[in-house]
């Protein structure tokens, strides 16, 4: 069970938080002169990294809003919490 | 608007009221937990920005509420409440009967602004959970800690019950809680409530 720390609410247990995968995919602009490799790497694509994963959760059980977890795949540390829309931090893990 | 003498609690079916008339006074007095159910409240769903000035001061005078902006705080003014759902959505609670012309007004008042108001009182019931051993019995199924330290009067919290999404709330030291619960889950929540205080000595409060 993860502890995750809601922006709004505080720490709360895992089973109130639905997981969103991967953060900061962002929809092409010019679509009309993307190739189909380039669509299906936008669609399909994802990291899978051993290491930091930014990620997006929702507090589906609690206030409903979406934000931004950076979390360790291998300990499932969360090493940062930040807001839709914030560039993801830099860290040195 | 639902006319109000057709109105049916969702626990109706459990008889609530004739089995509260037929404990002994004895048994009440004894109890270490009380039940019970406070159905049909007027309950208003409100949505707006608490950086507008103009949106508060809308809500002030169509409700006399300051509303909450600390999360899973309520505020109380007069026989209204208002819990904090969200940065942008509060859950406004009031004696039954009221939220028509209250919905009227705030809707009103709120014209013009992206801010909206909307009457959820068929939505839900709301269960009490009051007594020595209510902290216990919430224990076996909320993952929220409410140790005093934690959650007091005055505090909300939305969280998971048996399956179930719930808004609680504490409302005074002994401890006392509620629970909103949709009225489509509030059956299957009560059977819980009622088989996990088993072994406690229950009394029904209405």
């Amino acid at each position: 069970m993860l502890l995750i720390s809601c922006p709004h609410c505080g720490p709360r247990a895992e089973i109130e938080f639905a997981y969103g995968h991967e953060a900061h995919i962002a929809r092409p602009t010019d679509q009309e002169k993307l190739t189909d490799a380039e669509w299906a790497d936008y669609l399909f694509m994802r990291k899978n990294p051993k290491g930091v994963h930014y990620e997006r959760w929702v507090h589906a059980r609690g206030c409903r809003r979406w934000f931004n977890v950076a979390r360790h795949t291998v300990t499932h540390e969360i090493l940062a919490v930040y807001r839709m829309g914030d560039p993801p931090p830099a860290l040195d893990r | 608007m639902v006319e109000s003498y057709r109105r049916r609690s969702p626990l109706a079916s459990f008889g609530l009221p004739a089995r509260a008339a037929a404990q002994s006074p004895e048994a009440v007095a004894d109890a270490d937990l009380q039940l019970g159910e406070r159905p049909h409240r007027c309950q208003i769903n409100l949505r707006g920005n608490p950086q507008d000035g103009r949106f508060l001061e809308a809500v002030r005078n169509a409700a006399g509420l300051a509303l909450p902006t600390e999360p899973n705080r309520v505020a109380a003014a007069g026989e209204l409440k208002a819990l904090w759902l969200g940065p942008d959505e509060w859950l406004i609670l009031g004696p039954g009967g009221r939220e028509t012309e209250l919905v009227g007004t705030l809707a009103r008042g709120l014209q013009g602004q992206h801010a909206g108001a909307t009457d959820v009182s068929e939505a839900r019931t709301w269960i009490l959970v009051a007594g020595g051993r209510a902290r216990a019995l919430l224990a076996r199924g909320i993952p929220l800690d409410l140790h005093p330290r934690e959650f007091r009067p005055g505090h909300c919290a939305q969280t998971g019950l048996a399956g179930a999404n719930i808004i609680l709330q504490q409302t005074d030291d002994r401890p006392s809680y509620e629970i909103g619960v949709t009225n489509s889950f509030a059956d299957h929540l009560w059977h819980w409530l009622e088989r996990g205080a088993i072994d406690y000595r229950v009394a029904i409060s209405v």
